[in-house]
């Protein structure tokens, strides 16, 4: 606790949480009405996604706006680098559904499956991995360590020190610095997700490794695929820092959003990481 | 006279919108608290008819209410409407409304997401209670959504995932909010020794919350993409194992009990020194008692799953582990008795429903006591025992606790007393009526009937009419409560700024009812 007394910002009532909920509200809906093919759920969907890039908008703009104009003081920015370390937390446990998953089918799952108890309902089925189950019977090639894997590794890694030096610009105010880092990264990430892309491409028409490619195509796509959507939405937090730059935001002392957004972004790092070892790799 | 004037006078930044604009926008700490414990309240009817249906068709053998597939889709809706938007809404409503109160903050941490938190709940709502509008009903898989089933539904099901998750992120918001605000707002000279009680286990709950939903997010994502994308996590053909959804499940599922009751704790731990003019007895053991509950919490879940299948380890590990949970909690039931002894007691209505709360809960806390021995949980699981179980704990436990706490800090909310003879009315019918409803689930489990089914052997008739006739009684007690509500909100005895003389901590210092902003400027705790 700070012993002068601060005058902690509350801010005045705002309309941006209602159009939040009704956005989440048609997204979901739109998202039952298309995937059981009633109504127009993909209008409903779009519809949904408008009101809450307009609510995103109009939101981060105003907390924008409230922080250059000097309204967030030493405890409002203890209280953000409060919530985002534990938003990154909360973040790390949905990863960790995943990867407990990932963990239990490999080490349990798939060993139960072929025991001697179901030899005789899948006479022949070996717990090797990669694995489709007994049942899957359409052949794919594993996504391989070595190849664009490795090279995405080392792409997010150098995004990480680009960011860094994007941070120590800030630290020197060296504008420059700081924009030529934050572009860099960018960049790499923009690249990562392209390769990405390209890899995604080549497993569904040359290796014929999909999401339906049993247990392994379901967790190698559901890892790898959201960790590509965090590292999108790293990317556009990542942009909109460039703008704040360009337009003169932040200063030395005061730059959390910059901070958090680099936090966020080597927590995409690490998860790749982790990635990078038990989905390829292992 | 002081009491309602600040709320108009002296509220320099409360010229925002008006009406029903003003619930839709504010930012205000109690109004969203009021919100969320009228949403909750609503949540908690709505659920209560579907418990009412359900055991309107357990009142006599054979199918004579309802259909089976409506029958399946109600136990599951009671479920997961009573536990997601009555109990968890209603503590965070208390959380809102208390904790800026008792740590001296103006506000919680992010009022603008705090709005946002709130308002998702709706929009969850419509989804969940829609869905038995839609072509083959509501979700019928149970509140738990085991695969295969969960994967076989109807749209229903879609709805049921998509309203946990907006509902998710509304925990994960409300839940950051807290931890931030009892981290970082508490005014100066209160430290975290000195925090009230009721704030320490909500900012625990709030780390479980935090630590879990994703989880469930996670489980439910799988079978949404099991569903409608072909992937194969719970389909043993394609190498995925139905168990696994119930590993993930519980491993939500259990820290999700206690985010249900450590509120429900801290509640407790503020009415029992209040009504025996003591401090409480042990405060220190209590902090360490709830973390490691909560550190507990996460390496006991399948005890649940002790008949689908697991080495005999794994049962061991889960049996013990689960046992051990058993002793910090017996330590919380000692201090609040060692809290009661050679106090001056007084039972109010809020210390009747804590001493009730007491008695019940831990009786509920026996009998899982009992479900944790993986021997004897072989015969009970999935029958009326647990069942009984699970009610104890969450209606005589959560529930009593939140009724304990409505009547102990009404005073300050509404500025009036609430009626003591109705409230003990109240008390005593949902008392009576609750051990009538529950207590013969007990026989039923260990005599064999099983969980979620619409018609049952003979044998088991007299248990559950009487059951019902309970259910019935406890169903329309609640309604006693809606009367105590108005009155107290209209009018009735004015409250002092301390309601309860022997009652202790910030939030008496203000006046009743607590005016619309407090603590701008922060207090000094010495
Ligand atoms: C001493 C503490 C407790 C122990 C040892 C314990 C143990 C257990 C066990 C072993 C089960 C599984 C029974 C079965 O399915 O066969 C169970 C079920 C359950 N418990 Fe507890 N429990 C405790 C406290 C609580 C509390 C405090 C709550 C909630 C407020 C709670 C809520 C539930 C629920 C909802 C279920 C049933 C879930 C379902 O299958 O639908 N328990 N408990
Ligand atoms: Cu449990």
């Amino acid at each position: 606790m700070s012993q002068t007394y601060e005058k902690y910002f509350v801010p005045e009532p705002s309309r941006y949480p209602i159009f939040g909920s009704i956005a989440l509200l048609l997204i979901a809906s739109g998202a039952v009405m298309w995937l059981n093919k009633v109504g127009s759920g993909p209008w409903t969907l779009a519809i949904g996604f408008a009101v809450l890039i307009y609510m995103l908008f109009g939101w981060f703009g105003q907390v924008v706006r409230e922080s250059e104009g000097g309204s967030y003081g030493k405890n409002v920015d203890a209280s953000f680098r409060w919530s985002m370390g534990w938003f990154i937390f909360s973040e790390v446990m949905f990863f960790a559904a995943f990867f407990g998953a990932l963990f239990y089918i490999r080490v349990l799952g798939l060993p139960w499956l072929a025991d001697s108890d179901n030899s005789l309902l899948w006479p022949g089925f070996s717990a090797a991995w990669p694995s489709a189950g007994p049942l899957v019977e359409d052949p794919f090639t594993p996504m391989a360590a070595w190849g664009i894997p490795a090279i995405n590794t080392l792409i997010l890694l150098t995004s990480g020190a680009t960011l860094t030096w994007a941070h120590w610009g800030m630290m020197k105010e060296n504008r420059g610095q700081l924009k030529a880092g934050l572009f860099l990264t960018i960049l790499l990430g923009a690249i990562f997700l392209s390769l990405q892309i390209y890899e995604y491409m080549h497993a569904y028409h040359e290796m014929n490794l999909k999401l339906t490619s049993g247990i392994y195509g379901s967790t190698f796509f559901m890892l790898t695929g959201f960790h590509g959507l965090h590292v999108t939405i790293g990317a556009i937090m990542l942009t909109v820092m460039l703008f704040r730059v360009i337009a003169g935001h932040f200063s030395k002392e005061h730059h959390f959003a910059f901070e958090a957004t680099a936090w966020y972004w080597h927590f995409v790092d690490v998860v790749w990481l982790m990635l990078f070892v038990v989905v390829y790799w292992l | 006279m002081a009491a309602v004037i600040p709320d108009h006078l002296h509220d320099h930044h409360h010229h925002g919108p008006t009406g029903l604009m003003r619930w839709i926008t504010t930012t205000n700490h109690k109004d969203i608290g009021t919100m969320y414990m009228i949403f909750s309240f609503i949540m908690f009817l709505s659920g209560g008819v579907m418990a009412l249906t359900i055991r309107a068709e357990l009142f006599q053998p054979g199918l004579q209410v309802v259909q089976p597939e409506f029958f399946n889709q109600l136990t599951s809706m009671h479920g997961l409407v009573m536990v997601f938007g009555a109990i968890m809404p209603a503590f965070v409503g208390f959380a809102n409304w208390q904790i800026p109160l008792m740590i001296g903050a103006s506000d919680m941490a992010f009022a603008r997401m705090n709005n946002w938190s709130f308002w998702l709940l709706p929009p969850a709502a419509i989804l969940l209670l829609g869905s038995f509008f839609v072509p083959g009903g509501a979700m019928a898989a149970g509140w738990t959504m085991y695969a295969p089933l969960s994967v076989q539904m109807g749209m229903g099901m879609d709805m049921a995932i998509f309203a946990i998750h907006i509902m998710g992120i509304s925990s994960i918001m409300g839940a950051i909010n807290i931890v931030v605000t009892v981290l970082n707002m508490r005014a100066p000279g209160m430290t975290m020794m000195k925090m009230p009680l009721f704030c320490w286990t909500w900012l625990i709950t709030a780390y479980l919350l935090i630590a879990v939903m994703p989880v469930l997010a996670g489980a439910v994502t799988m079978v949404l993409t099991d569903r409608h994308f072909g992937t194969s996590f719970f389909n043993a053909a394609g190498g995925g194992d139905p168990v696994l959804y119930q590993h993930v499940f519980w491993f939500f599922g259990h820290p999700e009990v206690y985010i249900m009751i450590l509120p429900a704790f801290g509640i407790i731990s503020e009415i029992i020194p209040t009504f025996a003019r003591k401090p409480l007895f042990g405060y220190a053991s209590m902090v360490y008692a709830t973390a490691s509950i909560a550190i507990l919490s996460f390496t006991v879940w399948a005890h649940h799953m002790f008949t689908t299948g697991m080495p005999a380890v794994g049962q061991l590990f889960f049996m013990y582990a689960t046992m051990l949970i058993a002793v910090p909690t017996g330590v919380k039931v000692f201090n609040w008795v060692a809290t009661m002894w050679r106090g001056s007691l007084t039972f109010e209505t809020p210390m009747l429903w804590a001493t009730g709360f007491i008695f019940v809960f831990t009786i509920g806390g026996f009998t899982g006591l009992i479900c944790a021995v993986a021997p004897i949980d072989i015969q009970l699981q999935d029958t009326y025992y647990v069942v009984a179980h699970f009610h104890y704990v969450l209606v005589a436990g959560s529930l009593f606790a939140l009724f304990a706490g409505a009547y102990y800090w009404l005073p300050k909310w509404t500025g009036h007393m609430a009626d003591e003879r109705l409230g003990k009315i109240h008390f005593w019918c949902s008392m009576v009526f609750f051990n009538i409803t529950f207590f013969p689930m007990h026989f039923l489990g260990l005599a064999g009937m099983p969980r979620r089914i619409p018609d049952y052997a003979l044998q088991f008739a007299d248990f559950n009419a009487m059951a019902t006739i309970g259910a019935f009684g406890f169903g329309f007690s609640q309604l006693i409560f809606i009367v105590v509500l108005v009155k107290c909100v209209k009018g009735g005895e004015k409250a002092a700024a301390r309601a309860w003389e022997g009652a202790h901590g910030l939030e008496w210092t203000v006046p009743s009812p607590a005016p619309h902003h407090t603590f701008e400027v922060p207090p000094v705790v010495k």
